[in-house]
């Protein structure tokens, strides 16, 4: 094979600029703070796997930005995110429309999840931590597991891709802090019934940093092995800098090349929670620029 | 007048001034100075300073050009074999090499040969009409070939430069989104220029090179897919890009970096630069760990982001520092001060898990260790507290695991650098080469871009032997 579906070249010899533009092709608003973002980035898309993310840059004067791949597509040469709009960089990254080229995206990186018959497997996404969800839930489900889902959120309006995720599990369960959709309560409280009622051989977590906190503190007591995917602050995402820095099991990690998973057992939660505040104050002000229009 | 004169010094920024802003601290010789050192030299015809050159630059016939006034012949004979003079007449630590073998050095100061070159580099690029010499490489013939380079620091920009002149079809894939490696993202703009690196990066892609950002060899595709994949050679020049950290307690508190993190934040990213969205907190005692030029880039670039104190923490004495003693002394002019015999034993955290101090212990020099230089020894009961908001440690780097560990049979040192055939730069997968720090651990620019040369001269009789091209 040496050109993709719509006749760019595909062997790394016949690379052009041309060919790795990463052009959007599909844009969408999943929810008032979540937008999804489809981009041509053939290189990335034919190694990519679940549970790998990649770096994102939108320019000159942009933070470089980590955000898990949530599809990827080999034959079309493309790649999805899904990212919330919490800072300047995601809504930098926002602002980008179908046909637009983004700077500059790199990956696949980390290690994949590990994917394995393990059994029944309960795979947790909370907020935007679904799309990141969906294709761990498939590769398991792939694999053989009997897969169970919990989509948490803080209200009916954040839950995304339920009918996505629906279609890939065997159950799937749905939880709003509010109560306005779903069961009332936290993914922990749905979690908890499922252990009572089943043997669970495997939990993987992906969402903010308390629930996969709490998803840990709810399955040790079961002895249930849990992995966490963490999203420390990060900068070139290719273990050059060690701003990464976790530590895990009493071992220092540098999550963008040791994980981004990890055993949510042995990580020192309280380090983690610390690191990704450090920047508070200068992250709002950096917001509130762009959000005033203009540069920081 | 020059001849067996004292060596002419280089005009500074002044400290006090320079310590506040990122604009070169060197600021080069006048024509009237670089004349008057190029005098100094005496044309040895053994020409000793030749052999401490990596790129064995001619250096008498450089200077003797430089004598007559034609800077342009000074600095085309310099480009002959070293494809970057204007960045390593300013960051090659010459005091070890070419000027270490200069005669005039045995009895009083060598010739400033790294100035001269640096003079001759900048006279071309500002002397020259702008309109670029078309280029037109040795053997046409030879595009049908194409090397893969991976990495875009001086080993894999030397490598392009020199088989694309050759006539190969060369493409660098580098993963960060700018070019230049170390050049860019740790060699602060004070001491290297970026428009500087920009015009010889910007020289190498004239040569026909196409370069790749945004591509991890390793994860993006692998080495082998390049082989696969229509290439006829590899080189990997992804120097040692891994930090060293201690692995003492509380190590990962906020605050703390490692040089690379710092250094990248600013220089790459430009943090420190209001329009920039990369964040950077304001740091009032910086701490730094180590005594290489690593960290005495990263003292100085803390002073300039505006700290009001920074302090060196070393645990040997000043004679072992490893930096070059000329960064040593620019540090210590713009006001850093150097905290010796020091060792951190653990750092110490505030409520809100940032760091807000370290606890030292105080050491003496013991017998010689096996690097020759006298081993620090605890003193017993001597501990005590530095207070500090900012900790940076610059201990030195590892090479980067990422493509040792997802390429099949490439044979590396248990550290991690990879072995080559110091021949052809040949590694134990036929048609992949390496050089720079992937191979040495970290060095020099200059020591990389000589690795280059050799494996480019590797790269091309490999693939002459291989297709029967005489
Ligand atoms: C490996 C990895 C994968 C990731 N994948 C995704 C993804 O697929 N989709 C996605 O939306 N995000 C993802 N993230 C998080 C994402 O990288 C950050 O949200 C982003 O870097 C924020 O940049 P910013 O400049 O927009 O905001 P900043 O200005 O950096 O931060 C704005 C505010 O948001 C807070 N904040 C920052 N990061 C997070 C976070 N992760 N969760 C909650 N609050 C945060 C900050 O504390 C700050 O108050 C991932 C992170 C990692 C490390
Ligand atoms: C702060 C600092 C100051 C220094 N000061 C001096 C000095 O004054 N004088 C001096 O002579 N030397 C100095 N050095 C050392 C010198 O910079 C290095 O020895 C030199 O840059 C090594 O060149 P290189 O090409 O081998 O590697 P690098 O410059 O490290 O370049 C490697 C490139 O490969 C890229 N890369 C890595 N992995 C991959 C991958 N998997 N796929 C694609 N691309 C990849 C990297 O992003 C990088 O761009 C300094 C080093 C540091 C860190
Ligand atoms: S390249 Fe470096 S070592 Fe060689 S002559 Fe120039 S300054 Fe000296
Ligand atoms: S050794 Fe010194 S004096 Fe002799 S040629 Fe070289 S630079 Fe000139
Ligand atoms: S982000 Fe720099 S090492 Fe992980």
């Amino acid at each position: 094979m040496s050109t993709h579906v719509d006749g760019s070249p595909c062997r790394l010899a016949d690379l052009t600029p041309d060919s790795l533009r990463n052009t959007v092709v599909r844009k969408e608003k999943l929810s008032p703070v979540l937008t999804l973002l489809e981009i041509n980035a053939p290189l990335i898309a034919r190694s990519a796997r679940a549970g790998q993310f990649v770096m994102v840059w939108s320019g000159e004067h942009s933070e470089r930005i980590p955000l898990t791949l949530s599809d990827w597509n080999a034959d079309k040469g493309t790649i999805t995110i899904i990212f919330q709009e919490v800072g300047r960089g995601t809504m930098e990254l926002g602002r980008f429309d179908i046909g637009q080229d983004i700077p500059s995206i790199s990956g696949p990186l980390g290690h994949p999840t590990e994917i394995e018959n393990y059994g029944t497997a309960v795979v947790i996404g909370g907020g935007v931590g679904t799309a990141i969800a969906r294709p761990v839930a498939l590769a398991m489900k792939n694999a053989g597991n009997h897969v169970i889902t919990i989509i948490g959120a803080r209200e009916k309006s954040l839950i995304i891709l339920e009918d996505e995720m629906r279609a890939i599990a065997d159950e799937q369960f749905i939880t709003t802090d509010d109560g306005s959709y779903g069961r009332k309560g936290l993914v922990t409280d749905a979690l908890k019934d499922i252990m009572d009622a089943q043997k669970v051989n495997i939990v993987v977590a992906i969402g903010p940093l308390p629930m996969m906190r709490f998803v840990a503190k709810t399955t040790e007591p079961y002895g249930v092995k849990t992995i966490v995917s963490l999203d420390p602050i990060m900068i070139d995402g290719t273990g050059m800098c060690g701003g990464c820095r976790v530590t895990v099991g009493g071992k220092t990690m540098f999550t963008c090349v040791d994980g981004p998973d990890f055993d949510a057992h042995q990580v020192d939660w309280d380090e983690l929670k610390s690191r990704k505040a450090f920047y508070f104050d200068e992250e709002k002000a950096a917001r509130e620029s762009l959000t005033a229009g203009g540069a920081k | 007048m020059a001849k067996g004169g004292p060596r002419n010094s280089m005009p500074q920024q002044d400290a006090a001034a320079r310590a506040k802003n990122f604009d070169e601290v060197a600021l080069g010789y006048s024509e009237a100075t670089a004349l008057d050192e190029a005098e100094r030299c005496l044309n040895c015809k053994t020409k000793p300073c030749v052999q401490g050159c990596p790129v064995n630059i001619d250096i008498p016939a450089f200077v003797d050009l430089m004598k007559q006034k034609d800077f342009a012949g000074a600095a085309n004979v310099i480009k002959k074999t070293n494809s970057l003079p204007a960045i390593c007449g300013r960051v090659c630590p010459q005091e070890n090499q070419c000027e270490k073998f200069c005669v005039l050095g045995k009895k009083g100061d060598a010739v400033a040969v790294g100035r001269l070159e640096r003079f001759a580099a900048d006279w071309q690029a500002a002397n020259s009409n702008g309109s670029k010499a078309s280029f037109k490489p040795e053997h046409s013939e030879l595009a049908n070939y194409k090397v893969a380079v991976v990495g875009s620091g001086p080993a894999g920009l030397t490598v392009a430069g020199d088989l694309a002149k050759i006539g190969y079809t060369v493409t660098i894939f580098e993963a960060l989104h700018k070019t230049g490696g170390v050049l860019r993202y740790g060699i602060p703009e004070f001491r290297l220029p970026r428009t500087i690196l920009d015009r010889e990066v910007e020289y190498v892609k004239s040569l026909g090179v196409t370069i790749f950002t945004d591509i991890i060899v390793g994860r993006t595709f692998k080495v082998e897919d390049l082989l696969e994949q229509g290439f006829d050679a590899v080189f990997v020049g992804s120097g040692a890009g891994a930090p060293k950290m201690l692995g003492i307690p509380g190590e990962n508190l906020s605050g703390i970096y490692s040089g690379n993190e710092w250094l990248t934040r600013i220089n790459l990213m430009r943090a420190h630069r209001r329009e920039y969205a990369t964040p950077i907190r304001m740091p009032k005692h910086v701490c730094v760990v180590g005594a290489g030029n690593t960290a005495m880039d990263c003292t100085r670039t803390a002073l300039r982001v505006g700290a009001e104190k920074v302090t060196i923490v070393y645990r040997r004495g000043r004679e072992e520092m490893p930096a070059r003693g000329e960064e040593i002394e620019n540090a210590e002019h713009e006001g850093v001060v150097f905290k010796l015999l020091t060792n951190p034993v653990k750092f110490i955290g505030d409520e809100k898990g940032a760091v807000k101090g370290m606890e030292c212990l105080q050491m003496e020099l013991g017998e010689p260790d096996a690097s020759g230089r006298r081993r620090p020894v605890a003193v017993q009961g001597s501990e005590f507290e530095i207070e500090c908001d900012t900790v940076i440690v610059a201990l030195g780097q590892n090479p980067n695991p990422l493509i040792r560990t997802t390429t099949d049979g490439l044979t590396c040192q248990s550290w991690g650098g990879i072995c080559i055939n110091e021949e052809t730069g040949m590694t134990s997968i036929p048609g992949v080469f390496a050089g720079g720090d992937a191979v040495t651990g970290e060095a020099t620019v200059i020591s990389a871009m000589g690795a280059g040369k050799v494996a480019a001269a590797g790269i091309d009789g490999y693939i002459r032997e291989k297709h029967g091209i005489s």
